[in-house]
């Protein structure tokens, strides 16, 4: 019996099995950020620990940051995390990318950027959507402040293996059905709890054609389906980007070709056996518009805001609540949904290629007079390489705000929120009460369906609009 | 972390399914570099209306509630945001004990890492347990984490067996620490950089 890409790489980093069963697992990288790293490394310090590997341990500070002036952050709360990340990366030897880096960026951004993250590896990051790495054939997952510790202290965690859940998405996806659209399907089709105990592998026809961007948009929302990770096996088109970017911690010239000769080695095997697989027809998938508050409360663009006894899966107390708090009555098509706030962003949609299809739709149009935009690149690379392109020039033009790069308004934890009973289309990949500031109301879109709604004043159907 | 053995203690409902960390513990606590101080905030966007008063429409507001320590609540519980600052919540707010249908991985993870027990019974268990809760004002129960039973004390006593893995039944049994058990390991682990690492690909 052959083996599925997570077994490969599962196999690859067993340290030693434990007597209860669990493994102990190697990791080749461990990313760090602000806000779940402080307890670890104050952990570290009580019990005289160090951190074990600090050259595989990379630090960037996202999450909190300003994305308006970030030369001076007036939440002093805010600033003391900044701080203590500085303080921590330089007491224990840890390569940090900091406000005033030119690859500062959100953290599942900057780690395939930068080359960090490779096929074949593995990678933990205290954040659920680590989960985003899996992209490049990469086992990747969140781990909460505990783990984060454990991994400083012994570049190790002990691990129970999970399930394989294979995806499959046949044929292609129409014009203006985007990865985003991908995810959000399958997530609305399994629910939120789906994947829960599983490592999905996500492939078939339409996952093959998409770009690196693309795919680690559907990775990146694997947790919001319930598993920790979700991978994609390596091909030409992952091996092609580390070869056009500037790309300092993956292997060069020899050792790439070595790499590559390995990387090949890494899909599953023909007669590799799943635990469980699911398979979607890619080209029946409309752009998905979230009218709830959970990622798989999610209809195509052409439907209607459900009644409380329609939605398989959950409770009627549960959607009648989730129409309570987003102010929706039940019938009301999809495209009738005026919107106030439109946020591109976040690790989910703020990689170039997301930038390039919203400024697609900008292109010598303006935004509705009631709504404001905010346009947050995922990294200053990506920044800088959208300001090299002239989109954000289109952006302005249009009446959109164009920022510095981090987590923003994806979770609200720095100035940039919404307010109460204010409503956002939002490229980004949870639609909870109050995630992007206490009682906002979120719809999660595609980059594409963001703008032309931004646009529109109301969610429109992208295939069909002009 | 303190050893778990059996807690006895007043029981809550929380009847809302895949109750996510953002709201276990909503974003503006985060930015905190300690690890206490989050009790008090526990489910502040569901417990507080917008002039910081206690809403009484909120079900863990309810006065009978106060002194609880045994959340029961619905399927998938502490899906979402891996932030343990969750975990931290629960336990200062007092609660020892969170019992549903399922529960996201990563809190399960991170409760298992402070000594918070998840016990995950059947989906009609969990029915069953609102229903009693409902009935009866002030109902207790006993959480044996060795014979692995929640028992309500009830007129007639009630009693639900649960699942849970060895490893972590000992683990939190015993209270250990995880990382100084993994240390013991370091030889293998030292062993085990010395190949791993000429043969993982990497630029630096």
């Amino acid at each position: 019996m052959g083996q599925t890409l997570f077994e490969k790489i599962w196999t690859r980093h067993v340290v030693e099995m434990l007597p209860d069963g669990t493994a102990l697992l190697y990791m080749d990288r461990h990313l760090v950020h602000e806000v779940t790293s402080p307890q670890a490394f104050e952990g570290l310090r009580l019990s005289g620990r160090r951190v074990r590997r600090p050259e595989l341990t990379v630090a960037t500070m996202d999450h909190n940051v300003p994305t308006e002036d970030r030369t001076v952050i007036r939440d002093l709360i805010s600033k003391a995390q900044i701080d203590a990340l500085a303080a921590n990366c330089q007491e224990f030897g840890v390569t940090l990318y900091d406000l005033a880096s030119d690859r500062q960026g959100i953290v599942h951004i900057i780690g395939p950027e930068l080359g960090l993250t490779l096929p074949g590896t593995t990678i933990v990051c205290g954040d659920s959507h680590t989960s985003t790495h899996g992209a490049f054939g990469t086992l990747a997952f969140g781990i909460g402040t505990s783990e984060v510790e454990h991994v400083l202290a012994t570049q190790c965690l002990t691990q129970k293996r999970p399930k394989t859940f294979k995806v499959d998405f046949t044929g292609r996806p129409g014009p203006g059905v985007t990865a985003k659209d991908l995810i959000l399907k399958l997530i609305g089709t399994i629910g939120t709890s789906g994947g829960t105990g599983y490592v999905f592998e996500y492939a078939g026809e339409a996952i093959r054609a998409l770009s690196m961007e693309s795919r680690m948009t559907v990775c990146n929302m694997s947790i919001e389906a319930g598993a920790r990770a979700g991978m994609i096996a390596p091909d030409d088109t992952t091996f092609q980007y580390f070869a056009a970017g500037k790309r300092p911690f993956a292997p060069q010239g020899a050792a790439f070709d070595q790499a590559v000769a390995f990387w090949n080695t890494l899909p599953s095997d023909s007669d590799a056996a799943f635990d469980k697989t699911l398979t979607l027809d890619a080209a029946q998938i409309a752009p998905q518009v979230t009218w709830g508050t959970n990622p798989g409360m999610v209809v195509d663009v052409t439907g209607r805001v459900p009644a409380p006894d329609a939605v398989p899966g959950a409770s009627r107390k549960d959607v009648e609540q989730a129409l309570a708090y987003m102010g929706l009555t039940p019938g009301t098509p999809i495209t009738d949904i005026p919107v106030d706030t439109v946020f591109i962003g976040s690790c989910t949609n703020a990689r170039i290629e997301d930038l390039r299809a919203a400024a697609a739709r900008f292109k010598g149009r303006t935004i509705a007079k009631t709504v404001r935009v905010l346009v947050v690149p995922g990294s200053q690379a990506v920044k800088a390489q959208a300001e090299q392109e002239g989109l954000h020039t289109i952006f302005q033009q249009a009446g959109c705000q164009w920022r510095e790069s981090g987590c923003s308004m994806c979770l609200g934890m720095n100035p940039d929120q919404l307010t109460p009973g204010e409503r956002c289309a939002s490229t980004s990949n949870r639609n909870f009460e109050g995630r992007q500031g206490k009682g906002g109301r979120t719809h999660l879109v595609s980059p594409e369906m963001a703008a032309a709604t931004a646009i529109a004043g109301h969610f429109v159907d992208i295939r069909s609009w002009r | 972390m303190d050893p778990f053995t059996t807690h006895r203690g007043l029981v809550a409902t929380l009847d809302r399914a895949n109750v996510d960390t953002d709201q276990i513990i909503p974003k503006q606590f985060l930015k905190s570099i300690l690890r206490t101080g989050f009790g008090e905030h526990l489910f502040q966007d569901w417990r507080c209306r917008a002039d910081k008063t206690p809403d009484p429409a909120f079900e863990l507001n309810a006065p009978r509630f106060t002194h609880a320590s045994i959340l029961a609540t619905r399927k998938n519980f502490g899906c979402g945001s891996s932030r343990e600052h969750a975990v931290w919540a629960i336990q200062q707010h007092g609660f020892r004990v969170v019992i549903a249908p399922s529960f996201a991985d990563i809190f399960h993870t991170n409760s298992t890492k402070n000594g918070l027990l998840t016990v995950t019974l059947q989906e009609a268990e969990v029915e069953e347990v609102f229903q009693m809760v409902g009935r009866y004002q002030g109902l207790e129960a006993t959480v044996d984490l060795e014979h692995q039973r929640v028992t309500l004390h009830l007129p007639e006593e009630l009693s639900f067996h649960f699942e849970m893995d060895a490893g972590v039944k000992e683990h939190l049994a015993r209270g250990l620490d995880a990382i100084g058990l993994t240390l013991r390991h370091e030889p293998a682990i030292t062993a085990f950089e010395s190949t791993h690492d000429s043969q993982m690909p990497r630029g630096v």
